[in-house]
């Protein structure tokens, strides 16, 4: 097989490898990490749904996405203690299986979801992560500040009168684009796995928050990189290996 | 206006009135303590100014472009979170200089890997030296070894005499009656 092949599923999967580590230090931080499953489920039913439709599957999968981040906090009140992610999370998920199993376009498509796509990665997909992954971290960048404070000191934050939506809509909505999209590429266990473990060992083992973020990436794009080469030379789906590789990593190290 | 808060006849609460009206003038550079037993509603006063517990009756005035800081009696949640003192310090603002050296040393260890009176200094800190003009304490002292408690009352004392104005909440009366200027006892009676 040709490495030019690969070049570009390789790319747009490191774009991931990069901001989802990142994205899901700031899900942790606000204790919101299974949300990040609840959007990549949502996003694979609303895929599934626009295919249905005749819509290209990634605008219903960002679409449902956005609405989930959208109006997630209108249910926060109502649904405290991570309820509205675990409803969320099995709504999407009952939708789509529902939908793949009734309809045999969806049934593939919903497969590819599930397992992930990233060796069918192309020019036209590369480029449209790569500008959203580029923004998404500049955003991160920008409001990682408020985002602590409001989460260490909440009524500090009201008190100076910070705008709240970019820490919390803002931010919900972001991470839920995000997810749409990392999904579509590297499928839903896929994309968790990276928003999950590479924080969950930082947090436990880094000395401050840069660093976190640090570790995070560094364990992120090493166990892409790792999993992508083992995933190729053994001829095997690459979701799956990422997170089994993840999975091992996080029992020696932690 | 030469007050930076006045309340008149401050009744708050959560979902019922809970306290007794309160009449209160803080001005700049002043510390107020207020004191009562259990139950009498201090923390629900504090909270009521800064904007968090409802107010059923009565009125709060604030200077105009006031601004405020709080701390609370709980702990920020940094278990399990890599965040140093030092970026807490930064996050709000507040300036390193004027930590106890037992405290200066450990500034860039993870909050979540100092001892509990250290913890609570350092969060204490970081409320204290926000930039605010108004600062609201609830039992600052809580947690505090006798030289935590000598070091925040001396500090209270110079931030006051920078110009902030402060509302105490503490049971520690020998606390209180060191640092305050004046003292309300939340049972009707005004002391000092």
């Amino acid at each position: 097989m040709s490495a030019d092949l690969f070049i570009i599923p390789f790319l747009t999967g490191l774009a991931f490898a990069v901001l989802l580590p990142a994205l899901g230090s700031y899900l942790r931080l606000r204790d919101e990490w299974l949300a990040a499953l609840a959007y990549s489920h949502v996003a694979a039913a609303g895929a599934l749904i626009a295919l249905l439709l005749g819509v290209p599957p990634v605008l219903g999968g960002l679409a449902t996405a956005a609405l989930a981040g959208a109006s997630r906090r209108l249910f926060a009140r109502r649904l405290s203690g991570g309820a509205a992610d675990a409803l969320l999370l099995l709504a999407g998920w009952g939708g789509a299986v529902l939908l793949a199993a009734n309809a045999p376009m969806a049934e593939r498509l919903g497969h590819a979801l599930f397992d992930g796509q990233l060796y069918f990665a192309d020019k036209d997909q590369l480029w449209p992560v790569a500008v959203g992954v580029a923004l998404a971290l500049l955003v991160l960048r920008a409001i990682s500040s408020r985002l602590l404070l409001a989460r260490v000191y909440p009524d500090l934050f009201r008190l100076r009168g910070l705008p709240a939506w970019p820490t919390q809509v803002g931010f919900d909505l972001m991470a839920a684009l995000c997810l749409a999209m990392a999904t579509m590429t590297l499928g839903v266990m896929g994309a968790f796995a990276l928003v999950f473990i590479p924080p969950w060992l930082a947090f436990r083992r880094a000395a401050n928050w840069r660093a976190g973020l640090r570790w995070a990436l560094g364990i992120g794009v090493a166990a892409y990189v790792a999993a992508f080469a083992l995933a190729l030379g053994l001829d095997q789906p690459f979701g799956p290996v990422l997170a089994l590789l993840l999975v091992v990593t996080a029992l020696l190290v932690a | 206006m030469s007050f930076l808060l006045r309340t008149d006849s401050l009744v708050a609460g959560w979902e019922q009135p809970a306290t007794q009206p309160l009449d209160l003038v803080v001005a700049a550079g002043e510390i107020v303590g207020l004191t009562g037993p259990n139950g009498v509603g201090k923390s629900t006063l504090l909270a009521a100014i800064a904007g968090r517990a409802r107010v059923f009756s009565g009125r709060i005035e604030q200077k105009p472009g006031l601004r405020l800081a709080l701390q609370k009696q709980d702990v920020p949640p940094v278990v399990g979170m890599p965040l140093s003192g030092r970026e807490l310090l930064a996050l709000t603002g507040a300036t390193p200089n004027g930590l106890p050296a037992w405290l200066a040393d450990r500034l860039d260890s993870r909050l979540d890997r100092l001892s509990g009176g250290q913890r609570h200094y350092l969060t204490l800190w970081a409320v204290l030296q926000a930039p605010a003009d108004l600062v609201l304490l609830d039992e600052p002292t809580n947690n505090l070894d006798v030289a935590g408690v000598d070091h925040l009352t001396e500090h209270l004392r110079d931030r006051a005499a920078a110009g902030a104005g402060m509302v105490v909440v503490s049971h520690d009366s020998a606390f209180v009656d060191a640092v305050c200027d004046r003292v309300i006892a939340l049972e009707g009676v005004h002391v000092g």
